[in-house]
Parts: C-alpha cells; sequence; structure tokens
C-alpha cells in the first residue's frame, strides 16, 4: 500500500510531561508498592512517552484506606464548600486548557480540535455543572398526617470505585469524578492503561485544591489493579465504562458485596435518514450528511458511535454520494496538527481489532463505499495507529452491524418504510444512542420513542451536554450520566420517619 | 462408524495464542477460559480469565474448547456470530479490561471467517452455558 505524504501543518509543540507517574493517593504522588512501572505509548507514533506506575492490590488498598479516611469530613463538608471546590477544579482546567488538550491527545491520538473543542470544554463545564446543582438541591419531606412527618434526606453511600475507559480518559473521568464528589463521596479511580498520563497530569494540577484522599488515582493493568478495586468489600459501589464480559464480572463481584453499580457499556447506534430530509438541498440537508459522517468523531471510539446509516432507498443515491464525498474530504494526519479532521486509534490492539473487522466485512460480502484498510501516513507516523475512515453498504444480520467495532467504520442499509427503520434500528442487543432525522413533525416525535435506546438525538448528533442524561436501554448499561440524577446513583435516601405525637399506640 | 471428515470447530487458535495460553498456565495452574465479550472500548475482544472467576449462565453458549480452554459467548451474541469461524489469535497491545494476558502487553484478538453453506450444515451443535454453571 502506498504511503501518504503529509501536507500540513507543522505540528504544536508537545508539553512538557514527565519521564513517569506515580500513583496518586492521599493527595500524594506515591511510588508503586510493586516498585515497577510500564510504557504508556503515543498513538501518534507508537512509541513511549511517558511510564504509569504498575498499581496492585496493595496499592488499591492504600488508595481505600486514604479515601476512607477523607470520606469521614468530605461527606460532612457543606455543598458550599464541595461546589466551591469543584468550580476550582474547573478554573484550574480553564487556565490550562491548551496544556491538558496536549497532552489528551498525545495519550490518545485523537485530533488536537477535538480535545481543544470538546474533551476539555465538557470537563470544565461538567465540574460546574455539579458544582451548581448541589446548591439548588433538596431533600423532600411529607406529612403523613396532622402528627407524623417523613424526611427523605440524601446521604452520600462513601467510598465508590471509578473504572474509566481510553476513549475520553479526561472526560470520563470528569464524568464519574464529579457527580460523586458532588454528592459527598471519596473515589478511588482507576484509569484505563492505555490511557494513563492525562489524568495524573490533571491531579498535579489540582492536589493543591483537594482536601487529601477525596480523589485517588491508581494506575495498572485490569486484571492486577482494576480487578481488586471491583470487588473489594470497601466499596460502596463501582462505576464502569467499559463492554460487556467485564461488565458482567464487575457485576458478579458486586453481588457478592451486595453493592450497586451503574454500567454503560456501549452501543450500536443506528442513525436514521428518513425521506424528507431530502426535499431540498438546503443547509438542513447539509447538516444532515455531516451527521452520517458524525462516525468518524473521536476515531470512531465513541459507544454511541453512528456507526449504522439507515437510510430510506429513495434517496439513498443522493444523501449517500454526499455523505462519501465528505467522508474523503477528512483530513487525516498528525494529531497534534491543528488542520487534522482526525487522527490515531488509541492503541495497537485496538487497530488490529478494527482491521479484523474491515476483514470480515468484505468477506460478508459488504460492498466498501469508501476507505477500507489502514492509512498509512509517513513524516513520523509510520508506527501510529491510523485507519481510513470507513462506509461499507449491506445489511444489518452482517456482524458489523451488530458489533462495536470502535473504530472509524460505519455501515450502511436501506429502508422502505417507517416502520421498517424502526425494526432495523431496534434489531441490536445495544440500546445507548440513536439518531432520527427527519423534516416530518410527526415523525420527529413517533419515531424516537418508538427506539430502545436512552438517547436519541433528533437532527442533531454527539452532542454531550451536561443536563441530558446519558445512558442505556438493553445491554448498554444502566445510569445515568451527564445529569443531576446521577447524583443519587452515588447516595443513599436517609428516612426520619418523625411522630410528633405524645400518645400510645395502646397496642401494648 | 468413521466420520468422513474430522469434526468441524466453531473456534480454532494459532500457534502465537497457544504460547501465551502456556505462559498464562504457568501463572494460573488451575486453568483459564474464555468469553467472548461484545460492547464499546476493549468490546468485541475475547476475554481470558482463571477458570471459574467468570460466572458462566444459561444465557451463554459454549462454542469450543481451544487448547484445553473453554470458550464461551452470550447466545444473544452468539446469534450474529454463528455462522463466523473464529480464530483466537494474539496481537502486541494494552487491552483494558480484567483479561489476564494484558501484563505481559499482549492482547488476545478474534479472526473470523465466514463459514460456506456446506459447512454450515455439519456444524456441530453448541451447548447451553448452564451445563458450565458449576464449573
Amino acid at each position: 500500500m502506498s504511503t501518504q505524504t503529509l501536507s500540513q501543518t507543522a505540528p504544536v509543540e508537545r508539553p512538557e510531561i514527565k519521564a513517569r507517574y506515580d500513583h496518586f493517593i492521599g493527595g500524594k504522588f506515591v511510588a508503586p508498592a510493586g516498585g515497577e512501572y510500564f510504557d504508556n505509548i503515543s498513538p501518534i507514533d507508537g512509541k513511549p512517552f511517558s511510564q504509569a506506575a504498575r498499581g496492585n492490590k496493595e496499592d488499591i488498598d492504600r488508595a481505600l484506606d486514604a479515601a476512607h479516611e477523607a470520606f469521614k469530613t468530605w461527606s460532612k463538608t457543606s455543598p458550599t464548600e464541595r461546589s466551591r471546590v469543584l468550580n476550582k477544579i474547573a478554573d484550574i482546567m480553564e487556565a490550562n486548557l491548551e496544556m491538558l488538550a496536549r497532552v489528551e491527545t498525545i495519550d490518545n491520538g485523537k485530533a488536537l480540535r477535538e480535545t481543544r473543542a470538546a474533551d476539555l470544554p465538557l470537563c470544565i463545564d461538567h465540574f460546574r455543572y455539579f458544582a451548581s446543582v448541589i446548591r439548588a438541591d433538596e431533600s423532600t419531606i411529607s406529612e403523613h398526617d396532622e402528627h407524623t412527618v417523613s424526611i427523605a434526606l440524601k446521604e452520600p453511600l462513601g467510598v465508590v470505585g471509578q473504572i474509566i475507559p481510553w476513549n475520553f480518559p479526561l472526560l470520563m473521568a470528569t464524568w464519574k469524578i464529579a457527580p460523586a464528589l458532588a454528592a459527598g463521596c471519596t473515589t478511588v479511580v482507576k484509569p484505563a492503561e492505555q490511557t494513563p498520563t492525562s489524568i495524573m497530569v490533571l491531579m498535579e494540577l489540582i492536589a493543591d485544591v483537594l482536601p487529601p484522599g477525596v480523589i485517588n488515582v491508581v494506575t495498572g493493568f485490569g486484571p492486577e489493579a482494576g480487578k481488586p478495586l471491583a470487588n473489594s468489600p470497601r466499596v460502596a459501589k463501582v462505576s464502569f465504562t467499559g463492554e460487556t464480559t467485564t461488565g458482567r464480572l464487575i457485576m458478579q463481584y458486586a453481588s457478592e458485596n451486595l453493592v450497586p453499580v451503574t454500567m454503560e457499556l456501549g452501543g450500536k447506534s443506528p442513525n436514521i435518514f428518513m425521506k424528507s430530509i431530502a426535499d431540498e438541498d438546503d443547509a438542513f440537508f447539509d447538516k444532515c450528511i455531516e451527521g452520517a459522517v458524525m462516525f468518524a468523531l473521536n476515531q470512531g471510539e465513541v459507544c454511541t458511535c453512528p456507526s449504522r446509516i439507515l437510510v430510506h432507498e429513495d434517496i439513498y443515491d443522493k444523501f449517500m454520494e454526499r455523505v462519501v464525498e465528505r467522508t474523503k474530504a477528512i483530513k487525516m494526519g498528525h494529531p497534534l496538527a491543528e488542520d487534522t479532521m482526525m487522527g490515531a486509534q488509541a492503541s495497537n490492539d485496538q487497530y488490529e481489532k478494527i482491521l479484523s473487522y474491515l476483514d470480515i466485512g468484505r468477506q460478508e460480502g459488504a460492498e466498501v463505499l469508501c476507505g477500507g484498510g489502514p492509512m498509512n501516513l509517513n513524516s513520523g507516523l509510520e508506527t501510529g495507529y491510523y485507519i481510513q475512515p470507513t462506509i461499507f453498504k449491506g445489511h444489518n444480520k452482517m456482524r458489523i452491524f451488530q458489533e462495536e467495532i470502535f473504530g472509524p467504520v460505519t455501515s450502511v442499509t436501506t429502508f422502505k418504510t417507517v416502520e421498517e427503520a424502526i425494526e432495523i434500528a431496534n434489531d441490536t442487543m445495544y440500546g445507548l444512542g440513536a439518531g432520527l432525522w427527519s423534516r416530518d413533525a410527526h415523525e420527529l416525535y413517533t419515531v424516537p420513542r418508538a427506539i430502545k435506546a436512552g438517547r436519541v438525538w433528533v437532527n442533531n448528533y454527539h452532542a454531550y451536554p451536561a443536563h441530558a442524561p446519558f445512558g442505556g436501554y438493553k445491554k448498554s448499561g444502566f445510569g445515568r450520566e451527564n445529569h443531576l440524577m446521577m447524583l443519587d446513583h452515588y447516595r443513599a435516601t436517609k428516612n426520619m420517619l418523625i411522630s410528633y405525637s405524645k400518645d400510645k399506640l395502646g397496642f401494648f | 462408524m468413521e466420520e468422513k471428515e474430522p469434526r468441524l470447530r466453531r473456534v480454532l487458535i494459532t500457534e502465537a495464542a497457544m504460547e501465551v495460553i502456556d505462559t498464562l498456565r504457568k501463572r494460573y495452574p488451575d486453568g483459564l477460559m474464555f468469553h467472548q465479550s461484545g460492547g464499546c472500548c476493549d468490546g468485541s475482544s475475547p476475554m481470558c480469565f482463571e477458570k471459574g472467576d467468570f460466572k458462566i449462565g444459561s444465557s451463554d453458549v459454549w462454542l469450543e474448547e481451544i487448547y484445553g480452554c473453554d470458550f464461551f459467548m452470550s447466545a444473544d451474541q452468539f446469534e450474529y456470530w454463528k455462522h463466523t469461524q473464529l480464530t483466537l489469535d494474539v496481537t502486541p497491545g494494552r487491552g483494558s479490561s480484567f483479561s489476564v494476558e494484558i501484563p505481559l502487553g499482549v492482547r488476545f484478538l478474534i479472526r473470523s471467517r465466514v463459514f460456506t453453506m456446506e459447512e454450515l450444515e455439519r456444524l456441530p451443535p453448541v451447548k447451553t452455558g448452564d451445563t458450565f454453571s458449576a464449573v
């Protein structure tokens, strides 16, 4: 395969990143108990750029000790103070946005334009959102009769374990940390082994504003550090984003400890384009084309990647010609270059897995409309993990329509009727995201209601604002992040049932 | 009576994957098992656990024993996979799950081949997971 020569702006300068990072426990950076570190490889060039501590059960136990100690005071800290701390974290992230965006790009491989415009701004807003909602949060009270009052107070669960994925390392950590801290919990966080660095750079920045032990971060491998966190009887709740087998395993551990869990386990999101979108060739039609190409956002490494395009058969040619053209215009290149639109896949195993799906798609008889292979870039990127944005045409029973490839790959099929579109959309094990594009006022309401998914974007896609609940139906998990309702996933209700009567019941 | 053809296998394994299993067996002498994952991040990848660590239930199917390890998948996922022959391979990488090979710096990976019509007709049946729930 030929190698593409880069013609683009020079990459921005790399910020200073330490040669290695320890765990962050009890407000300090602590060397790993086993004394070992592992290389963190940047997907940009497949080369190590820092090292992370190789955590084990002993490190997790130390972090749990620190979190339990901190919980004694943090759980009683006023919402005013918790809110101030969360706002302070947001302010520090905002002041360091450019540096953090660059570190995130080096750690994960995604294009700088995304970390600058999406990952970091969303983190900042998310901390501010949870800082604000706890100031307006109220418990409830009910009068059962003239002498009996029931107070339902919300109390933090305790020390929580949070296992973070690698696709949005800082943002997914924020989605979990912000509501937990807002609710009064303390946390032990285990970042993904592919992306253990950016969160440690953030911890360096915010260490002084956090009471020691409120956030603890232990890096390491899943079986060595993730497992002892997930199965610890000293954890009051486990929050996990990942895949189904590990989700089941974590629930299995939680069942042994009888603790609650929240799970976000991915999807195979349908993006439905109704006939009416092509009634005009206008700004909205153009928006729909962009909506279909959204599969390439974050190199497709998004749980809600619109990886199934369902398009009405009458508009297929007109619509898909433009979608393919727009996809081919995606500029790939050095993730740290400002004009790069799509960067590198997060790791070598991810890269290999995506290529294995490109192979199975062809074997199953799917037609490659564009892309279909690795992207061979030069100028120092030869050893990075780049894949061409790819569109397959096929049918919904193919494995490429049913499995989360987690790469820049989408598969298109057609439908004849609204009923058929809904049937195809729901023919999946998952139910996380979906998209519906239409000019028809009735469809705009009825179709999203018929789709079994937790988030249906209507005439838009891939927006993740705080205050819009996000979570799965079916095998995509449960719990609703991004919204104040997440607070109750980190709290228990204390009911005080009070009698103001002086009279006995008369039973005994 | 002798079979005309050798039993058709639903899951195969590469030499490289066998070597990784050999290495892992030194650490986990009681045996290993596989469960094929779905979903995001490290999903759509085979997970390797110490035998019995992952509880198999009636919602799982057993596909094959590969190199002494039982290989399972969720029954609903299998519905979408059953027309393909899987090969357990391994690639350098990090993974991000509780799969036990991850600390070795490698990750198990599934490669797939679509069965021919003729093969589909003579595939052995799978077993339901509740047969294995006592494992």
